[in-house]
Formats: C-alpha cells, structure tokens, sequence
C-alpha cells in the first residue's frame, strides 16, 4: 500500500490530500454522542430499557504533533471516546475525523495510520515471543522489511527490550508487556497513537522510560498523542494540553496549568503521631481535615512546599512516619464541579 | 457534510463493490494463513508435547468408532446398515467435521473475546476479524481426528462392495468438502450469535458437534422428525446422509426426490452466504453497542 518510501511521508502522501486539508484539526471532534440502551428485567417477563448517554456531545479538535491529555472520573465516557476514535465502536451522532478518515466507516483504513495502547491488556499475543508477535504485526500491516527492521531496532534500543524479544508475553513483568505494547503499537509508522492507561501499575522506572519514550517519539516524529490516565504527573510530564471529560460532557480544555487554578489542587500531608492526639492545630496554610487514631491527615495548597510544614509538626509533635498525597485527578475534577 | 449532530448518511458510491469484497476475501486469506502459520511454528518448537497431543486427539476422538464397533459386537446391523456402510458414515462425517474444527473451530470464543475485551482489540488491526479470530492458536493437533476419520473411511471403501463410478467417486469428495463447508459455516453462525448472547456457546456445541455425532449413524436409526430437522432446519443431512445413501445405494427414509442427493453444494454456498450476512450483522452489532 505505501509501498517502499520511508517513515510517515509515505503514509501521509497515501491518504492524499484530506491530510493537509485536517492540518490544523489532525483529531476533529463535533458534537459526539455515544448512547447505549440498557435493557433490564423488571418482572418476570418484562423487561424495561433506557438510554445512557455515555458520550453526550464532546468537541474538541487536536493539532498534528500535539500530545493531549484525556482525563476524567471512571465512567466518564473515555473509553466509549477512544473507542470511537479507534473505529472500534460507532458513534449515535456528531462528527468525528481521524486524519481526514471517518472512523466508523473507513476502520480498515484508519487502523493503518493509529496506533493504540491499552494499558489493561495486551494488544500482544499471549503465548508467542515478542520477535513472533512482531513478525505478525509486520504481515498484519505490510510494513516493509527494512522499515520494519528499522523502528523495531529503534524501539528496542530506547525501550531496552534487547534481552526479552525471545520471552512470551506471558512471561514479561507489566512493565517489560507495556514496552512491548509500545514497540508493537509504533512499527508501522502511526500518525496518531492512542494511549489507554500507559502508566498503570508500572514501577518509577520503568514508568520514567516510557515517558521519556513518548517525549521523544512526539518530538522527532511529530506523532499526534492522545493519552488517558488516572496519573496526573503523567500529564504534567508529556502533555501541554488536557481535555476532561465527566458524565459524556466536556468540562476542561486547555493547558494543564489552568486545570489547576480552577481546581485549586490541594496536596495532603498524611502523619502517623507516636499516639492518638486531638488534631494538629496553629499550623499556618495548612488545616487537619481527618484524624483516625494517631493517623493526621492534613491539607495544604498544592503550589506551597511541604518541607517547612513538615519540620513544623515534627517540632511539636512526637511524628512517626509520615507521607504526602499529590492532588488525584478525581479530587481536582471534584473541585471543579464544586466551583 | 452533515450538520454536526446528525449521524451522517453513506456517501453515494462508496458502497461495497464486488471487487472491493472480492479483494477483502483474498486478503482476509492470506492473513488467516500467515497467522496460522506463525502458531504452527510456534507449537514446532516443543515437538514432543505437540506429538502427544496429536496423538490424544487421536484417540481420543477414535473412541466414537469404538464405541459403534462394541455395539456390532452384539448386532449384526444398525438400522439396516452393516458396519463398513456405518464406518463410511462415520468416516465422512469425522473428516469433513475435523476439517471445519481445524480451520473454524476457534470461532466458538467469540463470546469470551467479547467478555474480557480482546475483541477490541482484533478491532484495531487492519485484517479481517474472522481471519484474527479463527487462525488465532490455530492447533494442528485436531488433525488428529480428521486422520482417525479417513482411515476408517478408508477400510469401509475396502470393504463396501460398490461399483464405484466417476459419479460416485465426486460425491464422496464433494460430501467431505462441501460437508466441511456446512460444518465451518455452523461454527461461525455460532461465534457471530455470540456477539448478541455471549454465552451461546453451548447452543453452538449441540449442532457441531452434536451434529457430527448424529451423522455418524445412520438415519434410519433416529426418529423422522429429527431426520427432517437436520435435512430442512439445520442442513446436516446434505453433509453426508443424503450424498452417501445415493453412493451406497439406499433409498433415503424421508423419500426426497433423487436431485436432492447432489444438492449438497448448492447448500453448502447457501449456509456460507447466509453466514457471511449473520457474520456482518453480528460485527455490526457489536461496534455499535459494545461489549
């Protein structure tokens, strides 16, 4: 299909000119819905059926190369988004364009130019080493031989899988699978690469390579990327920009620090005193908002730093252990609905 | 365009030409066979545990002959037919069920695929779905019960005393090939149903291989209503009853008319264009409710 040309020119010449035309909305979403009936047993026989709207109207449009962050609560319809976007799922209304191609319409052909990485299981086979899962995903997209040879010894190198090509997937730590994924995800050259979850359950480590994979990948191949994550230091890492979404509706799109100014993030300090105690009090920019025994759980903003309120309460308080909590996502998004 | 909000309607002329399908097909094979491939290679590797496996499978599906030879130990016929015209029932059912099983049979996890997400993911690939799912840990093992099928097929030609003629000879083929189609297109209406009812699988069990059970006896030996089943509802009977009582010189117990016997072809590509309808329904519904 692109015959022998190199890298992503090749795939871009072949869609012809819808690309340039999408230059500016390479991801172009309007209106998108997604409405699921739900049948229920309400009786012996009967049997009653609504209609939830797990994507109830989201836009948004990406740049070619920009990496976005795509947050939101579990059940806020990011997946069912993805799932459209991938070609997976067809939407109950709106417009949706991936690269100029209609998802829903054309799977086959936009499969060719996206790659997607879900964090839960693997897009690998199972049973077979990585070298065979590879050598299927070579067949499975024509990728040419020497491109093929030419992103998997990148992909190798950046993602240090020298030693595993010849595990099975079964065998992999989840850290060593997510790499894997990655590579498998990045052979044939995509334009756009959709990330599920790429973070979860990964060590500081490995969760550390992936990220800098990804910085790379973007700046060199002008890779467009959308990610979702429950980690918002995922974000402040790879992503200038965040969509969140929350009930199927867009509530946030814009850079991430202005996601913090509205939802005023609030980072929590947690201190375990040597024993029960009435709560920590006098402390400046900082309030007690739970004790459970001699467990403190104290907040305070998230711009400030933790060090001096920290050599505070040891001064006057017999401190154990302590702990600090970074804003969830969950808790900002909360934050921003209470605003 | 279309207003935003209003799902968009198929453009005119993008609708699927037969050399568009055609070349679909083409390509849908030749993933299902690099695939396979890839599996086969890879059960290569431990020799010896694939040896054994072949022979399980072997023996295992051998014993359905045993049990009709035990049986021929008492009596000297079932139903009115003796035991090579038995074992040429047998024989062709076995082979043209262990072909299906062979390169369908995996269609059966579909609803599994469905239920742990899996099938999202044969979504993102740029190959046909059914290619991804039935080559998926394609077994060579299960050619160990079309190797049991055609050596008992084999002695019951030995022992038939048949004039066999050009006519006869092309039945007993088409009967394998045509019965395998019938076969490979019952186990992909069962995966496709299980796109709507996940759990479907066992239904699917009853008519394969329920079905090939069935089709190792005679139909003299069932009830009228079950032959008229399996000859109007669920076309087993063109797998190898009606074609081998024609081969075997019997009259057939429902009193069919004779073309029937050869008609076998025709409902083996009836079954496959229906499948590929279910087939497409069933994607359809699935992209369009999840799972």
């Amino acid at each position: 299909m692109t015959g022998d040309k190199k890298g992503w020119e090749a795939v871009q010449e072949d869609a012809g000119g819808s690309v340039r035309d999408t230059d500016g909305a390479f991801i172009d979403v309007r209106d998108l819905r997604k409405t699921f009936r739900v049948r229920r047993r309400s009786g012996l026989l009967r049997r009653t059926s609504s209609d939830v709207h797990a994507v109830d109207g989201i836009s948004f449009t990406l740049r070619r190369g920009e990496m976005t962050g795509f947050i939101g609560p579990n059940g806020a319809g990011k997946s069912t988004t993805i799932k459209m976007l991938t070609g997976i799922l067809s939407p109950s209304g709106g417009r949706l364009r991936v690269a100029g191609v209609d998802p829903a319409r054309d799977r086959t052909r936009l499969v060719r130019r996206i790659g997607v990485v879900f964090g839960q299981r693997t897009t690998l086979w199972w049973d077979l080493p990585l070298r065979d899962s590879y050598g299927l995903v070579r067949r499975m997209y024509r990728i040419p031989r020497a491109r093929y040879e030419e992103n998997l010894a990148r992909c190798v190198e950046l993602l240090e899988l020298g030693g595993l090509l010849d595990v099975p997937v079964r065998q992999l730590s989840l850290g060593q699978r997510m790499r894997g994924d990655i590579t498998a995800a990045l052979l044939h050259d995509p334009d756009v690469l959709y990330l599920d979850e790429p973070t979860i359950g990964l060590d500081v480590v490995s969760k550390a390579r992936v990220r800098e994979f990804l910085l790379r990948l973007n700046a060199e191949r002008r890779t467009t990327v959308l990610l979702t994550t429950h980690d918002l230091s995922d974000i402040e890492h790879l992503c200038e920009r965040v969509v969140v979404i929350d009930h199927g509706r867009l509530m946030y799109d814009g850079a991430l620090a202005g996601l913090h100014e509205i939802g005023s993030g609030e980072r929590t300090l947690v201190v375990d005193l040597e024993r029960e105690l009435p709560p920590i009090e006098g402390i400046e920019g900082a309030r007690t908002v739970r004790t459970e025994g001699p467990r403190q759980w104290l907040t305070f903003p998230a711009t400030a730093s933790a060090a001096p309120l920290v050599s505070r309460i040891a001064a006057d308080y017999p401190l154990v252990d302590l702990s600090l909590r970074e804003p969830a996502i969950e808790d900002v998004i909360a934050r921003m609905y209470a605003a | 365009m279309a207003e935003p909000g209003a799902v968009e309607r198929r453009a005119p002329g993008r609708g699927l030409s037969a050399r568009r399908a055609l070349g679909g097909v083409a390509w849908g094979l030749r993933a299902y066979g690099f695939i396979a491939a890839m599996w086969v290679r890879s059960t290569m590797a431990y020799r010896a545990s694939f040896a054994m496996m072949l022979v399980a499978n072997f023996t295992t599906t051998f014993l359905d002959f045993a049990a009709i030879m035990i049986m021929f130990s008492q009596v000297d016929a079932l139903g009115g037919f003796a035991l090579p015209e038995v074992a040429f029932l047998y024989g062709t059912s076995c082979v043209a069920f262990g072909l299906a099983d062979l390169l369908l049979g995996e269609a059966e996890r579909i609803g599994r695929r469905v239920r742990d997400g899996t099938m999202d993911i044969l979504l993102t690939r740029p190959v046909p779905v059914l290619s991804q799912i039935a080559a998926d840990r394609f077994a060579l093992r299960r050619l160990g019960r079309i190797t049991q099928g055609a050596l008992v097929l084999g002695w019951s030609l030995t022992r038939l005393e048949l004039e066999w003629t050009a006519g006869s000879v092309l039945l007993t083929v088409s009967m394998v090939l045509c019965g395998g189609l019938i076969f490979g297109c019952l186990f992909v209406l069962g995966g496709a149903f299980q796109f709507w009812a996940q759990d479907a699988s066992e239904v699917q069990n009853a008519f394969t291989y329920g079905g090939t059970t069935l089709l190792q006896y005679p139909p003299t030996v069932f009830g009228k209503e079950l032959v008229r089943g399996a000859t109007f509802v669920v076309p087993l009977a063109f797998v190898n009853w009606l074609p081998a009582l024609r081969v075997l010189g019997r009259d057939d117990p429902l009193g069919l008319p004779g073309w029937v016997d050869f008609a076998a072809p025709a409902v083996a590509l009836l079954c496959c264009a229906g499948t590929a309808l279910v087939w497409r329904a069933g994607l359809r519904s699935y992209r369009s409710t999840g799972s």
